[in-house]
């Protein structure tokens, strides 16, 4: 993202009225919206014994993940701090029921009620202090003590989240552990820098299933760790609005088949559909080509 | 807000101590019909305050609910409780109004059915 919303103003500022609307209206956010939703409920783990089981969407917006949640069959609870983005919902007709509220604050439901929590790219937000009363800290605290204690046992939460880099994340997991959460972070296509997500999955009580592991370009599971080792993040520590340009150096010896097979070795990480290397990769043709 | 949402939400002002239920000043109440499912109606009747729902009910009008929930074992076979309960639970919605406090007496408006939870600085 070229300018992070989290560092321009507080959520319930940014969206205000006309950028609720530009959000939900954008196709493209839709569709991102729509598939993340569906990976975190997939990484949920529910028990799929065709009972609707009552979840918490936290951040909702303007319910375009809850709707994913109705679609699947289970009925929701959608928390946000911006009105305006809620009120999009409320036109929008969702069935899920709305709170406004600070997450940061503390969630305030009663012990044991949540059959699991999702949250799409809502996380970050609390990383930052928006008023001087504000402790990034205390927030985390405060959120995660509320959602374990609101989970039923054996539940998850699953966070899609973008966090700006390694400090941020690793601030997230430390709250959520102290907390008294288990589990950890699944990272899909972690080579690819457009396709990389990130779902931290937590579990509270007993865990019976093993975390699902992360996708790759083979759609595949790989196993990720908190620690595994990310070329994107962590080499910027200040913000990254001054984030260094990538220098393009003119290789002047030309593409050799050596270079052909690596970039295309490289594309296949990043996850694309490449033709296989065969004698004919980077075979010098006739001059009328 | 249905009156599921009421059932799990407390008050978290700081000290507070009868955080929950919230009682409810209901000015508009509307009907929304939703899908009759036992299976979730199954599923969440272990979790909720049986009396806060009742109450919570007949402050919005609905006073069909006995005042116990009946044994887990004759929950299968008794559709017309089912019934009341899926009505009261799922298809009561508090458009406007407010949620109260019992202790402190503060009040969180409910409008377009989203209770305002945001508390204030010092409250927290």
């Amino acid at each position: 993202m070229a300018n992070r919303p989290e560092l321009l103003a507080p959520p319930e500022i940014f969206y205000d009225e006309t950028e609720a609307r530009k959000y939900t209206s954008s196709s493209r956010i839709v569709d991102i919206q729509a598939k993340l939703s569906e990976r975190a409920l997939e990484l949920l783990a529910l028990p799929e014994d065709g009972v609707p089981r009552f979840l918490l969407d936290i951040g909702c917006g303007s319910g375009l993940s809850g709707e994913t949640i109705s679609e699947n069959g289970h009925h929701w609870l959608g928390l946000d701090i911006s009105a305006s983005m809620l009120n999009v919902a409320v036109e929008r007709e969702v069935e899920g029921d709305l709170l406004l509220g600070d997450m940061g604050q503390g969630l305030g439901l009663r012990p044991g009620v949540i059959d699991g929590a999702i949250s799409i790219s809502a996380v970050q937000w609390l990383c930052n202090a928006d008023k001087s009363s504000h402790e990034p800290r205390l927030r985390l605290k405060a959120f995660f003590g509320s959602l374990y204690r609101c989970l039923s046992r054996g539940a998850r939460a699953v966070f899609q989240v973008y966090p700006e880099n390694i400090k941020q994340r690793e601030l997230i997991l430390r709250q959520a552990l102290q907390a008294g959460f288990g589990g950890g972070l699944v990272v899909d296509y972690p080579h690819s820098t457009k396709k990389r997500k990130e779902f931290l999955v937590l579990t509270c009580g007993s865990v019976q299933t093993s975390i699902q592991t992360g996708k790759n370009e083979h759609d595949e599971g790989c196993s990720e760790d908190d620690s595994s080792e990310d070329e994107e993040s962590g080499m910027v520590s200040m913000s990254d609005r001054n984030r260094p340009k990538k220098r393009q150096k003119p290789n002047k010896e030309g593409k050799s088949r050596e270079w052909m097979l690596r970039k295309k070795e490289q594309s296949r990480r990043k996850g694309n559909d490449v033709p296989a290397d065969s004698k004919y990769t980077g075979r010098k043709r006739k001059s009328r080509f | 807000m249905r009156l599921i949402v009421h059932n799990m939400l407390s008050c978290n002002i700081r000290g507070v101590v009868n955080k929950f239920p919230l009682r409810i000043e209901p000015e508009k109440i509307i009907v929304k019909e939703v899908d009759f499912n036992p299976d979730f109606l199954k599923h969440m009747i272990a979790k909720i305050d049986w009396k806060a729902l009742v109450d919570g009910a007949r402050s919005m009008g609905y006073t069909e609910l006995p005042d116990h929930a009946p044994d887990t074992t004759t929950l299968e076979s008794d559709e017309p409780f089912l019934r009341k309960f899926h009505h009261s639970l799922l298809e009561l919605h508090l458009e406007e109004g407010s949620l109260v406090c019992s202790e402190t007496g503060r009040k969180f408006p409910v409008n377009k059915g989203i209770p305002n939870m945001l508390f204030h600085e010092d409250e927290v």
